[in-house]
């Protein structure tokens, strides 16, 4: 029974965590014995998820499906397990695909894992170890069911070139109606979202006010960062709840989360503990977020930030 | 609408039983809302485990309504005093959860249900709560996003499945007009509206309400949950599909590299050539 993983695509183009999810569903495919097969919407070409060991794509192509409805999309994959026999199904962690994916478990009598950050440690029963209690654990956790849906973390496995021939495959799929539909949407353009972020740039109570906030989008745009938030400074109004991460905010993975003016309280850590590096710039050297942080600068960030910033386009023009 | 049947109430109860108009009232008029608590340990507990790591250590902890599902709870209190609504709410729990539930009321849910087992796995909660559903219908669903504690998201949209209802997670915004629903839907990046009709089950979360319209139960509401309905069912019979066997915490972190202020190309070149993450 061949793995199966859906790959999330943004304006037919495939989007970057569809290249991890394939590195781990080929990877998960060895341990089986078999082979993975990604299931992709209106992405006219698949050939680069070769390169990451999947062998096979499935292909749906239908510009009804532009818009994207959890129940419509677990519906077509629902097809595509039919259809392959496949037993173990692999999604990403992004809002959509954990949206859709317990309608999924549902459809197919599934057990859903999520928040998984290894290949199983078992397969019988299978086993994988996902992150519990807010990050603030991990636990092993088995499927007693037949079928098994597993949700990777982001950033968790990383790339594993792997290059096989490819065949891509049109799959016909039926539509389901959907009682839910899109009014309108509203995506800040022109920048990029923490999910699909390498660096996160975030910020709390010690810019002392939203009007400073341009040294800290300044920074991030230095970096190619995505800017984030404590909950105080959400609280207050001073930037949007989606910029907010933590424990009751969103949570973060990146490769680099830099830190400036925030204390470090339990919720936050909390929420971005799964970040790969942490960066604090602080003045009160007592501040919490230095026992969390693998690199730190006591200092103000008025006076740290923009020499920083100066710094790293320096470094960047170097090195680029 | 409301004020129509106030004048038939003020006019026929000499005539009708008053208590059969006000049943009426609340399950014909008034909408339905169910709402699903989870009871966790508070954000700022110390995570612990035992019997050989297979078990969450309670010892100290203090537990409450899941921050996700108070936020659910508070905006069906407005949907209660702006537009009328019963609100009911259940945990699949053992006693200890009896006092979350107690404070659900007091805050101002009408009814507490509380389903008598362990909460196994997300797959078991949402099947006993499904089946609590079937047997008794309601307008609008509210759970949280995701628990604190075991994060599974996965029991709002389980329910939708099982039960074949409009289901929106990490829904933000929640406004009801009969059975017209308009909401708001986090997205990465950024949001969406969405348009639907009751029957609706949501995954809510902070947005739904402010965290600054979270209400502390008074002394009266915590009176007043004294009285109110809290009932004790035995659960259906289902088994969860996962299992949770060992529990790991990280590992203690290395201490922090401190970087001198006035040396920032230290830190560019540890970021760099060490970390590897520039």
């Amino acid at each position: 029974m061949p793995v199966i993983t859906y790959i999330e695509s943004s304006n037919g183009k495939i989007k970057k965590n569809g290249f991890e999810l394939a590195s781990y569903s080929s990877e998960l495919a060895k341990l089986l014995n078999t082979t993975a097969i990604a299931l992709t919407v209106n992405v006219s070409d698949c050939s680069e998820l070769g390169n990451y060991g999947i062998s096979k794509a499935l292909k749906i192509s239908d510009d009804s499906l532009n818009e994207f409805n959890a129940s419509t999309y677990a519906d077509i994959i629902t097809q595509a397990v039919n259809k392959t026999g496949a037993n173990t199904i692999v999604v990403s962690s992004s809002l959509d695909s954990k949206y859709l994916a317990p309608i999924l478990s549902a459809n197919i009598e599934a057990a859903y894992i999520n928040n998984v950050i290894s290949l199983p440690s078992n397969l019988d029963p299978f086993t994988v170890k996902r992150t519990a209690f807010t990050n603030k654990a991990f636990s092993d956790t088995s499927s007693n069911s037949e079928k098994v849906i597993v949700g990777l973390s982001n950033n968790s496995f990383g790339l594993i070139e792997n290059s096989i021939p490819i065949d891509e495959e049109i799959f016909e799929v039926s539509i389901s109606n959907s009682n839910l539909s899109v009014e309108s949407s509203e995506k800040v353009s022109g920048k990029i979202s923490i999910a699909d972020a390498d660096i996160v740039v975030s910020a709390g109570r010690g810019m002392k006010g939203p009007e400073n906030w341009n040294l800290i989008e300044d920074l991030a745009d230095t970096l190619g960062a995505a800017t984030a938030c404590s909950k105080p400074v959400s609280d207050m109004g001073w930037r949007p709840h989606s910029e907010h991460v933590g424990q009751t905010g969103k949570p973060v993975a990146t490769n680099l989360y830099i830190a400036i003016g925030i204390s470090g309280a339990i919720q936050h850590l909390a929420g971005i503990n799964s970040s790969k590096i942490k960066v604090v710039i602080n003045s009160d050297p007592e501040a919490p977020f230095f026992k969390a942080a693998d690199y730190g600068i006591v200092g103000d960030a008025f006076d740290v930030v923009p020499r920083l910033n100066e710094k790293l386009k320096e470094f960047k023009a170097q090195n680029s | 609408m409301f004020l129509f049947l106030k004048k038939i109430l003020c006019t026929h109860s000499i005539f009708i039983n008053f208590t059969y108009i006000w049943r009426n009232i609340i399950t014909q008029v008034f909408m339905k809302v169910l709402v699903c608590i989870s009871h966790v340990p508070d954000t700022t507990s110390k995570i612990n485990f035992i019997e050989d790591d297979t078990k969450f250590d309670v010892q100290g902890v203090q537990f409450v309504i899941n921050p996700n599902d108070e936020f659910g709870l508070t905006r069906a209190m407005w949907l209660k005093e702006k537009q009328g609504a019963s609100i009911d709410v259940i945990n699949v729990g053992n006693q200890s959860s009896e006092p979350t539930l107690r404070k659900a009321l007091a805050i101002g849910a009408d009814r507490a249900i509380r389903i008598n087992s362990d909460p196994n796995d997300g797959f078991f909660v949402a099947k006993q709560i499904s089946e609590y559903i079937k047997n008794n219908t309601y307008d609008l669903i509210i759970a949280g996003r995701e628990s604190i504690d075991y994060n599974g998201a996965m029991v709002p949209g389980l329910i939708a499945g099982f039960l074949n209802i409009n289901y929106v997670t990490n829904c933000i915004k929640l406004e009801i007009d009969n059975e017209n629903v308009l909401l708001d839907r986090e997205i990465d990046g950024g949001k969406e509206t969405l348009k639907g009709k009751l029957p609706l089950i949501i995954g809510g979360q902070k947005g739904l309400v402010e965290e600054s319209d979270l209400r502390i139960p008074n002394m009266r509401g915590i009176m007043q949950a004294r009285q109110k309905p809290l009932e004790v069912i035995e659960p259906y019979d289902f088994n969860s599909n996962t299992e949770t066997l060992k529990f790991q915490k990280p590992l203690p972190k290395q201490a922090v590299k401190l970087v001198d202020s006035e040396n920032l190309d230290e830190l560019i070149n540890l970021l760099h050539n060490e970390a590897k993450v520039l």
